[in-house]
């Protein structure tokens, strides 16, 4: 297992770092957040051309670059840092991850190259109106129609769902239970009876949406009836690329609350000169660094092929969640009345964390989750 | 030179030199002769001159063939690191052979009654008399002393200069009449430190580690590598049960050395046992404890990597980030949840100790043990002013006792 990043991924870290301060401050931040998509092909299209990023993790036959988590979650954290307002997440870590592990050959080499280019954005509809992020708890059916297959049923919480061009989407056979009966198929984003409803987000800088599907027509991605293992596994890998993210923007909530305390001036002292600032400065760092190292490990064990990847996924996600929540909270804390304001800059990230905290399950969650991959582990 | 080269000379070495039916004073002299035994060490006084990097390599092949190593329980390698970097060549000469041989034990004589986590306020008094120093005072959380033969000592050498400006660091004979020494109790029941009263005590001109007033600079040396230590504090506990006399010989200094630590991994909250107890007491079927126990795992996991981060960091030679420095704090925090936990899962028998107590009285000895993690060798307020002093770079707090005399300075009554 790997604990350091090669001196090839630190530049590329640097450089993305750079570039993604530059394409996306805080003034761009806000404005895209006002637009309903959340976001604008033309930004979309030049990022992608200058720095492929869309393409990291799909294979080179596909149209990629054949990199592992390890680089994508260094994009995913630079990301996280500067609240990039892109579909970057919707399409390329959770559609495309779907479609690594459900599809066939035939459907990656047809899908892939478009979403690797960002060209195609996707996303992934799972999660309905119940909010479980359990595949068990689909209700959407699937049936079959002649060549092809149709869908009846709703979806929310989808990631750019009013946005994209594609979308990925869970359902299962009429009569099915459980895990049984899954399957996973493509829609076209502008199909006949797919009716997309943007909702009102905590986060603005990540939107989400309702679909209402009324006999839309599918294809199947993958085995008819098998979608229950990719599925998990897609949710799995996500969730430690979204533990990335998280942590990109913890550290960079806390180096701003940090750079706050520093210059600011009460009762003729710096308020860093406390030690009640120092004590809660230096816990902050402490809880951000092992949720980083949390996130570095899970992604290093994607890419090992690590037998428990469930719950070192679920740890990282769990631990991501806690850090990123608390450090927004201490940070607004330490900003004071300037940080409860909308011109003050740290709402973004406190709501991009409470966003996160929740998106893919909470702490709670991922805690049951790594405790009953542990407990059938050791049964094991 | 690369890791191969490395690897084939210290190979051929203990080829032609190690065998476990010789005496352990014997091999060590021999090995501390090769440079072997403390490869990073100048080649001058018994090392290699080799970067850090190599030492695990260098450590592999010990432990391939089984090789013992030198010593280095205690605080021995504290003791060495410090006369390397500020002893004179006679005190070299007299001391770090005997250190790697392990012939001769060290304590470190800083804290006092009236200063733990304010080490530089000392008030134990030397002052020169005739030819020789004159050691007045008490010292206190001296692990060993009563069979030390030789003692860190800091003490103050002049109340007219500020605090951190008239202290000096001596090497004080601890085997003396003017040194005695008592066993402290602790409320875990064990009596693994000492008090150590100094009463004109000597200790001859030459025994000064640097000059008269820097004994500060001297002191922060050895907290430094005691505080870069504490990561792997332990690490030398392993004891082998490989077959000869040498290894009976190491056996039994580990034991010794050992003696006063056995309760520290209680220390650490014994996070090991807590999935196994939970199972075996069926308190894993509880959700609630489910939640706790895998809070403490995820921080128990992630501090864990946060410090093989920063040892791969360091192997690498890449400068320190901020991971190196929070282990401490992180082994608080993980040591005080693994004691929540471990009482949730124990129910009623929380309440028994010793035979009647779980796991024969393992568990009642982490709830009363882990009160000193966060004391210990820094305390965590100490730690935090630390990690935001010197890795955040946040200014120091306005300091009331710097500046004016030590004479003026008030201080506790006691001590």
């Amino acid at each position: 297992m790997k604990f350091s990043f090669s001196s090839e991924q630190e530049a590329f870290r640097e450089s993305l770092r750079r570039f993604l301060a530059e394409r996306s401050p805080t003034k761009e931040v806000r404005r895209l957040m006002e637009t309903p998509h959340g976001w604008e092909r033309e930004g979309w299209a030049r990022l992608n051309a200058e720095l492929g990023l869309t393409a990291v993790r799909i294979p080179e036959q596909y149209g990629g670059q054949g990199f592992g988590f390890s680089e994508q979650c260094i994009v995913l954290e630079e990301m996280g840092r500067v609240l990039l307002c892109a579909p970057y997440f919707s399409s390329s870590v959770l559609a495309t991850g779907a479609i690594l592990n459900a599809g066939g050959e035939a459907e990656k080499a047809a899908l892939l190259p478009g979403m690797a280019s960002g060209e195609v954005v996707a996303t992934l509809a799972s999660v309905e109106d119940c909010g479980s992020w359990d595949a068990a708890a689909t209700t959407l059916i699937a049936t079959r129609d002649g060549e092809g297959w149709r869908l009846d049923g709703h979806k929310s919480f989808v990631l750019d769902g009013h946005s994209a061009d594609l979308v990925v989407v869970l359902g299962r056979a009429a009569g099915s239970a459980g895990e049984e009966g899954l399957s996973l198929f493509t829609v076209a984003g502008d199909a006949p009876g797919l009716a997309r409803r943007a909702l009102a987000v905590l986060d603005p800088t990540r939107k989400l949406a309702r679909l209402a599907f009324r006999g839309v027509r599918a294809e199947l991605l993958g085995e008819a009836g098998g979608a229950a293992a990719p599925f998990a596994r897609t949710m799995a890998e996500a969730a430690v690329c979204l533990a990335s993210e998280m942590v990109g923007g913890a550290d960079r909530l806390r180096e701003d609350a940090l750079a706050y305390a520093m210059m600011r001036m009460q009762f003729g002292r710096s308020i860093a000169t406390f030690q009640s600032m120092k004590h809660k400065q230096a816990d902050m760092l402490l809880e951000v660094e092992l949720a980083k190292s949390a996130a570095y490990f899970a992604a290093a064990a994607l890419d090992d092929g690590d037998d428990d990847v469930v719950a070192t996924a679920s740890l990282a996600k769990a631990a991501a969640s806690e850090a990123y929540t608390q450090t927004a909270i201490h940070a607004v804390q330490i900003h004071g009345g300037i940080g409860f304001t909308w011109d003050n800059d740290t709402h973004l990230w406190f709501k991009r964390a409470k966003a996160s905290e929740v998106l893919l399950g909470d702490a709670h969650l991922h805690r049951e989750r790594m405790m009953q991959a542990m407990i059938t582990g050791s049964v094991r | 030179m690369n890791d191969d080269t490395v690897r084939a000379e210290v190979r051929a070495w203990l080829a032609a030199n190690w065998n476990a039916e010789q005496g352990l004073v014997e091999w060590r002299t021999k090995l501390a002769g090769s440079g072997w035994g403390v490869p990073s060490w100048p080649s001058r006084w018994y090392g290699r001159d080799l970067p850090e990097g190599f030492v695990p390599v260098v450590e592999e092949e010990f432990a391939r063939v089984g090789a013992i190593g030198v010593a280095k329980t205690g605080i021995r390698m504290l003791a060495a690191a410090t006369i390397l970097a500020h002893g004179t060549d006679m005190q070299r000469e007299k001391f770090l052979l005997r250190i790697l041989t392990g012939e001769d034990t060290w304590c470190q004589l800083f804290s006092e009654p009236g200063s733990g986590s304010d080490v530089a306020g000392a008030v134990t008094r030397a002052e020169f008399r005739g030819n020789q120093w004159v050691v007045n005072g008490q010292k206190v959380w001296t692990t060993s002393a009563h069979k030390a033969d030789w003692g860190l000592l800091l003490a103050r050498t002049d109340w007219d200069q500020p605090k951190h400006r008239g202290l000096s660091y001596f090497v004080i004979d601890m085997k003396q009449p003017g040194v005695a020494v008592h066993p402290l109790r602790q409320m875990n029941g064990y009596a693994s430190f000492n008090q150590v009263f100094l009463t004109d005590a000597v200790v001859p001109p030459e025994m000064i580690v640097s000059t008269v007033g820097d004994g500060w600079t001297v002191t922060n040396t050895t907290l430094m590598h005691e505080r870069r230590g504490a990561d792997g504090l332990r690490g030398w506990a392993r004891g082998s049960d490989l077959v000869g006399r040498i290894h009976d010989e190491e056996r039994a200094e580990v034991a010794v050395a050992l003696e006063p630590y056995r309760w520290y991994p209680q220390r650490a909250g014994r996070v090991d046992l807590v999935m196994p107890r939970a199972i075996e007491s069926g308190a894993i079927h509880d959700p609630v404890v489910r939640q706790e126990v895998a809070k403490l795992l995820i921080m128990a996991k992630s501090a864990e990597w946060t410090a093989r981060r920063a040892r791969t960091a360091k192997e690498q030679g890449k400068p320190q980030g901020p991971e190196g420095s929070l282990g401490k704090l992180a082994a608080s925090n993980i040591a005080r949840a693994a004691a929540r936990v471990h009482t949730q899962i124990a129910g009623a028998s929380a309440l028994l100790a010793g035979a009647d107590g779980l796991g024969a009285g393992v568990v009642a000895e982490v709830l009363l043990s882990v009160p000193a993690t966060s004391i210990a060798g820094g305390t965590d307020e100490i730690q935090r002013n630390i990690i935001a002093e010197r890795v955040l770079k946040m200014p120091r707090e306005a300091s009331e006792d710097t500046k004016r005399p030590f004479r003026e300075v008030p201080r506790n009554t006691i001590g």
